[in-house]
């Protein structure tokens, strides 16, 4: 079982290589909207990718009002 | 479709669309690749009359308000309909606002029901917000698991009456909804709009894009917003068409749904449709250059074909892995909620998919103009619906000014607030804030707003004075959030953004403290609300007697300002 720190870790890693932004730029804090510049719609794309890495359905209705990465990270962990 | 003028109210429509198409395909709800549920009218109806009857033993009466806050799926339209039902108003609340500003309008409609997805209420539940609604008396919460703590609501699935519900009958002119054009802040506009605004605009709308049996409506703007309502509710309900509604809203889930359920109608925000844009354009380069040579020549062929009409069949033959991605039966995208830029809509009408954009707001239900397709023409929003009057006050030498509009389906004001609505509704014409003329061939083209506000490309509506609370108490003399538009015109309705004004303390720089203070609080703002950059402004704000920013006055200041060197980035 990943604890939530790894889970941060893996979305960070992630989020960085899907968006081609620099590895280690990204912080547990950051909001994902203005750190890489994502509208509502390429976050549904990274949540999507996100499923696939953990391997679960994360409903639309757990990430509404989310914005950033430690946030997103405890929801995924919730339903590891 | 059923004749809409010898109706009183969208409950006695509905109620009468119910039994005349019952054997008909009403409801698809599907979730991921997993279909949950397929509705005939008569077992919608026989979801929604326990409801109803529920309600009514509650003691909800003709007149009364419930708020429905859930996100697009089968329950959302069983409880509106219990509530017309019943004669009851309906609150569509946005499920995207924080539950703060639900509790706010909840507040503001003084709903008496609320109903909610388990989720949302979850989240409503632990808000500080929940002792201001004091009219509520009746929650309910749907699929929430078995063991929840439901912090006194009830089960939606549970509340059920066991008799017939009684129809209550509302006139016309009685209000069917209450629906905020803007969130919240200081002064919440809850556009009241009655049976009447809904029952001559579906009329005037179908009247160019019918529905009926066997078409498929897919349902993705939120149904709390006024398209989503006319054409993935009642209009296709009065014609008996279908609804197919997706819980995961994931850009893969929407592509398969097109062929899946070989869609007819959708409508989209412009920031979606140019998402499209993209995603399609991006496979077109893909293509090796003989098919790219060949592809493009259909496409020439079609704009030639359907320079003066679309020909659906023809451009179905000529561009079919085209029209096959998107189910091959697709008649028209809706496109709304904000302005649509004409070089995207020209993408797609060169296609062969016709993208019905128009004009409307909040106060008048849906779409004051719609563009006829005969022909298209992407650089206008189109001409008048039938009904609709419109006309520009105080133009310019070009012609430009505000658009008013006078018609059945203008909204009858704003709950509690007279002042508001007289300065919107002046001699029976609602002033519309946006500035317009018509083209010779009676084409309505739009050039900016005369308003302090911006329509973000996901169709919300930002008011400047909605999200000030958040910089309170930032420590500078006195700030001001403007769109930048609203200040130094640029005759556009794409691209808008809000600049936060600042007047420092005398000897005070734009420290990068200051800046960082800036940028939490805005972070602390939804996405879409955010401001983009920072005005430093060195004299006193005009105010009036009783303090209150002079916000024209200032504008016309600031405009003095080189618009490029003035506007810091956040």
């Amino acid at each position: 079982m990943r604890t939530v720190e790894q889970t941060t870790q893996e979305i960070l890693d992630l989020a960085s290589k899907y968006f081609k932004v620099p590895a280690g730029s990204l912080a547990p804090d950051d909001d994902f909207f203005k750190k890489l510049g994502i509208d509502s719609l390429q976050t549904l794309e990274l949540l999507s990718h996100l499923e696939n890495h953990f391997g679960i359905e994360l409903p639309d209705y757990e990430v509404q009002g989310v914005s950033d990465f430690r946030t997103l990270a405890l929801r995924i962990q919730s339903r590891l | 479709m059923l004749d809409l003028s010898k109706y009183q109210s969208i409950g006695a429509a509905l109620k009468d669309a119910l039994d005349q198409f019952a054997e008909e395909t009403c409801l698809i709800e599907s979730d991921r690749e997993r279909e949950k549920e397929r509705l005939t009218y008569r077992e919608f109806k026989e979801r929604a009359h326990p409801l109803a009857k529920a309600q009514q033993d509650a003691g909800f009466q003709a007149g009364d308000r419930a708020a429905i806050i859930m996100t697009n799926q089968s329950k959302w339209l069983i409880s509106a309909y219990a509530i017309f039902y019943c004669g009851g108003v309906l609150v569509p609340l946005d499920y995207k606002l924080t539950p703060d500003e639900q509790w706010q309008l909840l507040q503001h409609s003084s709903a008496s029901v609320l109903i909610a997805e388990y989720p949302i209420w979850r989240q409503l539940a632990t808000a500080g917000g929940r002792s201001t609604a004091t009219s509520l008396r009746t929650i309910l919460v749907s699929e929430a698991p078995p063991n929840a703590d439901l912090a006194g609501a009830r089960r939606w699935e549970e509340f059920r009456g066991g008799a017939a519900p009684g129809f209550v009958l509302r006139a016309r002119k009685d209000p069917a909804t209450i629906v905020y054009s803007s969130g919240t802040g200081g002064r919440p506009k809850g556009c009241v709009m009655t049976h009447e605004n809904y029952l001559e605009q579906c009329v005037a709308l179908t009247s160019i894009y019918p529905f009926a049996p066997g078409m498929r409506y897919l349902s993705i703007l939120p149904t709390n917003h006024a398209i989503d309502f006319m054409v993935g509710f009642f209009g296709p309900f009065i014609c008996g068409a279908t609804v197919v509604h997706l819980r995961t809203l994931r850009p893969e889930y929407v592509r398969d749904a097109f062929p899946k359920y070989k869609i007819t109608y959708v409508s989209l925000v412009p920031l979606v449709l140019k998402n499209l844009q993209k995603g399609l354009q991006a496979r077109f380069d893909a293509l090796p250059p003989g098919k790219r040579k060949i592809f493009n020549a259909l496409i020439a062929v079609n704009k030639v074909l359907t320079k003066n009409r679309p020909h659906l069949a023809l451009s179905r033959r000529l561009l079919k892995q085209v029209h096959e991605a998107f189910g091959g039966e697709l008649r028209a995208i809706i496109v709304g909620g904000a302005f649509s830029e004409p070089q995207t809509l020209q993408f797609f009408y060169d296609l062969g998919i016709p993208v019905a954009n128009g004009y409307g707001l909040t106060e008048t239900v849906v779409a004051v103009t719609v563009n006829d397709l005969k022909p298209f023409r992407a650089d206008t929003v189109g001409k008048p619906l039938p009904g609709m009057e419109v006309r520009i006050v105080n133009p310019d030498q070009e012609g430009i000014g505000e658009v008013s509009v006078r018609s059945k389906t203008v909204m009858s004001g704003y709950l509690n607030d007279p002042e508001l609505t007289a300065e919107a509704i002046v001699d029976g014409w609602f002033m519309t804030g946006d500035l317009g003329r018509f083209d010779p061939s009676g084409h309505l083209q739009l050039f900016g707003r005369k308003k302090n506000m911006i329509v973000t490309e996901e169709g919300k509506n930002i008011y400047p004075e909605d999200i000030e609370s958040v910089f309170e108490s930032l420590p500078v003399k006195e700030f001001c959030v403007f769109a930048a538009n609203y200040v130094w015109p640029q005759r556009s309705m794409v691209r808008e953004q809000l600049v936060l004004v600042l007047h420092l303390e005398p000897g005070q720089a734009l420290t990068d403290e200051l800046r960082n203070d800036i940028a939490a609080r805005n972070s602390r703002l939804l996405n879409y609300k955010r401001i983009h950059g920072i005005v430093v402004f060195d004299e006193d704000f005009p105010r009036t007697a009783s303090l209150k920013i002079k916000r024209n006055v200032l504008a016309e200041r600031l405009a003095q300002l080189d618009r490029a060197a003035a506007i810091l980035p956040l």
